[in-house]
C-alpha cells in the first residue's frame, strides 16, 4: 500500500474568494484542514511609516485607503487622536455629521459583507441587492465630499464643510431617457438629508429582503451553522472586537461603553449572539444595519432642526476661508502656514479607538512636538481576526474555509496596511 | 480626568510598586512603564488580578525613539535634504527621557471593568529583545511577528517568531529611523531571465513638503552652537 502523506495547499493570493490577496498556506488530511497558515503582507504599502514624513493633515488621505469599504470610520479615529494631542474639540454639528456618517458607513461595509459572503457560499443575488443600496450611499459620500470612497472628509476641528443643500441629480443622454432620468431623481429633489432620509425610510424593507433570502435559507444555514465557532473565553483571547466578538456572546461596544461624539445621546441597541458560529454573527451584523439605521435617522433629525458651523474657528489647525484668504493678510499667511509647515501637535501619546464595522480600530499617535507624527500605529481589527485563522478552521472543510474569510470581514487594506 | 482613570493609577502603583518605573497619566489615558525583567509577572498579574481583568491585549507595537525629538533643521538655503519638523521648543521636560531606543507599546483592554491601560518597555541594545507575551494573550501572536518584522526586536518564548509583512527574504527592518523611507531595493519583471529581479532602487526620496527657511530661535541656536565650537 502506498504511503499516505498530508497534502500542502495553496490558496490565492489570488482567489476570488480571498478578499483580496490572502496566501493561505492549508496542510490538509484530505479535505479536511489540518493547519492554516495565512501569508499576508502582498497589499503592505507601509501606511505607518509614510504618515512619518508628512504633516498631520496629509496622512488623512491614508487612512480612507486603510479598509477601503469603511473609509470614514478611519479618518474618525486618526482625526480623533489629533484632536485630542491638540485639546480641541469639534462643534456639535460636525460631531452629529461624523456620527451619521459613520453609520452610514457602517452600512456600506455590511452591505460589501453581505454581498460577497453570500457569493463567496452561493447566494449570487446578495451580491446584486447590496450593490443596488451601497450605490445611494456611495452617492451620499459623493454629494458631501466630491469623491465615492476615498472622502478625505474629516478633519481635525470637525468636518470639511457642511452638507449640501441639494443632491445632483442625473442628467438625460442618449443611453438614459427623459423619463428613466425623471424616476432616478425622484428622491435628489431635497437636500442630502432628505436624500438620506428617504433611504433609512426604505433602507428596513431592503433589510427584509435580504433576511428573506438568507435567514430561514436551508443552504445558507448549513454553510454558517456550527461552522467557525469561538468560545466567548477564546474570542477575548485572540484579540476579537467588533461584530467578532458580539457573536461570542460579549457585550460590547464601544460606541455604548466608552461613547465617543455623541453616541451617548444616540437610541440604540447592541445585538449579541450566542452560539459564535458564523450564522450567528451575520445575524449580529444584519440587526447592526438596522441599528445603524435608527442612528441614522436620528441624526437627520437633529440636524435638519440645528444649523451652525462644522469646523472650529481656530486658523493655528484649521484653514481659513478661501474668500477670507483672498482679501485679508493674516488669512492668507494662516493658510501658507498651514499647507507648508502643517500645525505642531504638542508632546504626548494618545491611543484612539473607536467602534469601526469591523471591530475595534486604534490609532496610536505619538508625537514630540513636531508638525508630523513621530510614530503611528493603526490598530487594525481584521489583524486580530485573521490571525485566529488557523483556530477557526482547523478541523473544517476546505469549503468552510470559504465561510470563515466571509465572517471574518477581511479587507487587506488595513491588515497589511 | 476620570475617576476611573485616577483609581486605576492608584492600584497600579500600589499592586506592583516594586516594578513599575513610574506611572503617567495623560488625556486621560495611563501609561506604565515598566522594566523588561519584570514583563512576564506584571502581565500575568494585570491578566489574572480581578481587580484589573485585562483580559484582551488589543495591540502591541515596536517604537524606535532614535531621533525623537530631533529638529533635523540643519540649512538656512533651500535644499532637497534640510527642511524643519517644525517642532516647537517648549521647555517642560519631555515625557521620553531615556537613552534607550527601542521601546514596546502594549495597550490592554479590560471589558469587565471598562478601562484601558498602556504598559512600555524600553530595550536598548543593538539587538533588542524581551520576554514574549504569546503565552498571557494569544492575540499577541502576531502584533510580535509584525514587531520582529518592521523592527528587529526579538520576543524570547514566542512560539513562530518569522517576517509577517515584508517580502520572503527582505533584508533589514524597514520602521527603524534609520531605514530610508524609499527602501533599498525595487523590483521589475526580467524579460530575459525571465523572473522578478531585485535592483537598488534609482528613486531619489521625494519630499512632499515645501521647504521652509525661517530665522527663529531654533536656527539662532544652531548657528551659536556652531560658534562655540
Amino acid at each position: 500500500m502506498p504511503e499516505i502523506r498530508n497534502m500542502t495547499m495553496n490558496f490565492g493570493p489570488q482567489h476570488p474568494a480571498a478578499h483580496g490577496v490572502l496566501r493561505l498556506v492549508l496542510e490538509m488530511d484530505g479535505e479536511v484542514i489540518e493547519r492554516a497558515d495565512p501569508h499576508i503582507g502582498l497589499l503592505h504599502r507601509g501606511t505607518e511609516k509614510l504618515a512619518e514624513s508628512k504633516p498631520f493633515n496629509q496622512s488623512i488621505g491614508y487612512m480612507d485607503r486603510l479598509d477601503y469599504v469603511s473609509m470614514m470610520c478611519n479618518e474618525h479615529a486618526y482625526v480623533l487622536a489629533i484632536e485630542k494631542l491638540l485639546g480641541v474639540t469639534p462643534p456639535l454639528r460636525a460631531q452629529y455629521i461624523r456620527v451619521m456618517f459613520d453609520e452610514i458607513t457602517r452600512v456600506l461595509n455590511h452591505l460589501m459583507w453581505l454581498g460577497t459572503h453570500g457569493l463567496d457560499i452561493g447566494a449570487m443575488t446578495m451580491f446584486l441587492y447590496c450593490f443596488r443600496e451601497r450605490e445611494d450611499l456611495m452617492d451620499c459620500y459623493e454629494a458631501v465630499s466630491g469623491t465615492r470612497m476615498h472622502a478625505t472628509y474629516y478633519r481635525p476641528g470637525g468636518v470639511y464643510r457642511d452638507l449640501p443643500s441639494m443632491m445632483p441629480k442625473y442628467e438625460a443622454s442618449k443611453w438614459h431617457k427623459q423619463e428613466e432620468v425623471d424616476r432616478l431623481n425622484e428622491n435628489r429633489q431635497g437636500s442630502l438629508l432628505d436624500y438620506i432620509a428617504s433611504f433609512t425610510d426604505r433602507f428596513p424593507r431592503c433589510i427584509d429582503e435580504y433576511e428573506t433570502l438568507l435567514t430561514d435559507n436551508r443552504i445558507w444555514k448549513q454553510r454558517t451553522v456550527g461552522i467557525g465557532v469561538v468560545s466567548p473565553e477564546r474570542a477575548l483571547q485572540l484579540g476579537f472586537t467588533g461584530p467578532m466578538l458580539r457573536g461570542s456572546g460579549i457585550e460590547w461596544d464601544l460606541r455604548k461603553k466608552q461613547p465617543y461624539e455623541v453616541y451617548a445621546k444616540m437610541d440604540f441597541d447592541i445585538p449579541v449572539g450566542t452560539n459564535g458560529d458564523c450564522y450567528d454573527r451575520y445575524l449580529v451584523r444584519v440587526e447592526e444595519m438596522r441599528q445603524s439605521n435608527r442612528i441614522i435617522k436620528q441624526c437627520v433629525d437633529w440636524l435638519r432642526k440645528n444649523s451652525g458651523p462644522v469646523m472650529i474657528d481656530d486658523h493655528k489647525v484649521v484653514p481659513p476661508r478661501r474668500e477670507e484668504m483672498k482679501e485679508g493678510m493674516e488669512s492668507l499667511i494662516h493658510h501658507f502656514k498651514l499647507f507648508t509647515e502643517g500645525y505642531c501637535v504638542p508632546e504626548g501619546e494618545y491611543y484612539s479607538a473607536i467602534e469601526h464595522p469591523k471591530g475595534e480600530f486604534g490609532i496610536y499617535l505619538i508625537s514630540d512636538g513636531a508638525n508630523k507624527p513621530y510614530r503611528l500605529k493603526v490598530r487594525a481589527p481584521g489583524f486580530a481576526h485573521l490571525s485566529s485563522m488557523n483556530e477557526m478552521v482547523k478541523g473544517h472543510m476546505l469549503s468552510d474555509v470559504v465561510a470563515v474569510i466571509g465572517t471574518q470581514d477581511i479587507v487587506f487594506g488595513e491588515i497589511d496596511r | 480626568m476620570t475617576n476611573s482613570t485616577a483609581n486605576l493609577a492608584e492600584k497600579i502603583e500600589e499592586r506592583f510598586s516594586n516594578e513599575l518605573i513610574h506611572c503617567i497619566t495623560d488625556c486621560d489615558q495611563v501609561t506604565v512603564v515598566l522594566a523588561a525583567d519584570h514583563l512576564l509577572s506584571v502581565c500575568k498579574g494585570l491578566h489574572d488580578d480581578e481587580q484589573f481583568a485585562f483580559t484582551q491585549l488589543s495591540d502591541l507595537c515596536g517604537v524606535d525613539y532614535s531621533t525623537y525629538g530631533q529638529v533635523d533643521w540643519s540649512t538656512n538655503e533651500s535644499t532637497s535634504t534640510g527642511f524643519g519638523r517644525g517642532r516647537q521648543n517648549n521647555d517642560q521636560e519631555s515625557s521620553h527621557n531615556t537613552n534607550e531606543r527601542f521601546a514596546v507599546v502594549y495597550h490592554l483592554l479590560s471589558i469587565k471593568h471598562n478601562i484601558r491601560l498602556r504598559l512600555r518597555c524600553y530595550m536598548s541594545d543593538e539587538y533588542p529583545r524581551i520576554a514574549s507575551v504569546s503565552g498571557i494573550w494569544s492575540s499577541a501572536d502576531w502584533f510580535e511577528r509584525e514587531a520582529f518584522d518592521l523592527f528587529g526586536i526579538l520576543f524570547e518564548g514566542h512560539p513562530d517568531l518569522r517576517r509577517l509583512l515584508t517580502d520572503y527574504g527582505f533584508i533589514g527592518h524597514p520602521f527603524r529611523k534609520d531605514f530610508p523611507l524609499e527602501g533599498n531595493v525595487e523590483v521589475r519583471y526580467d524579460p530575459d531571465k525571465k523572473r522578478v529581479v531585485y535592483e537598488p532602487v534609482t528613486i531619489t526620496n521625494r519630499v512632499l513638503v515645501p521647504r521652509v527657511i525661517r530665522d527663529d530661535n531654533r536656527f539662532a541656536t544652531s548657528t551659536e552652537e556652531k560658534n562655540d565650537a
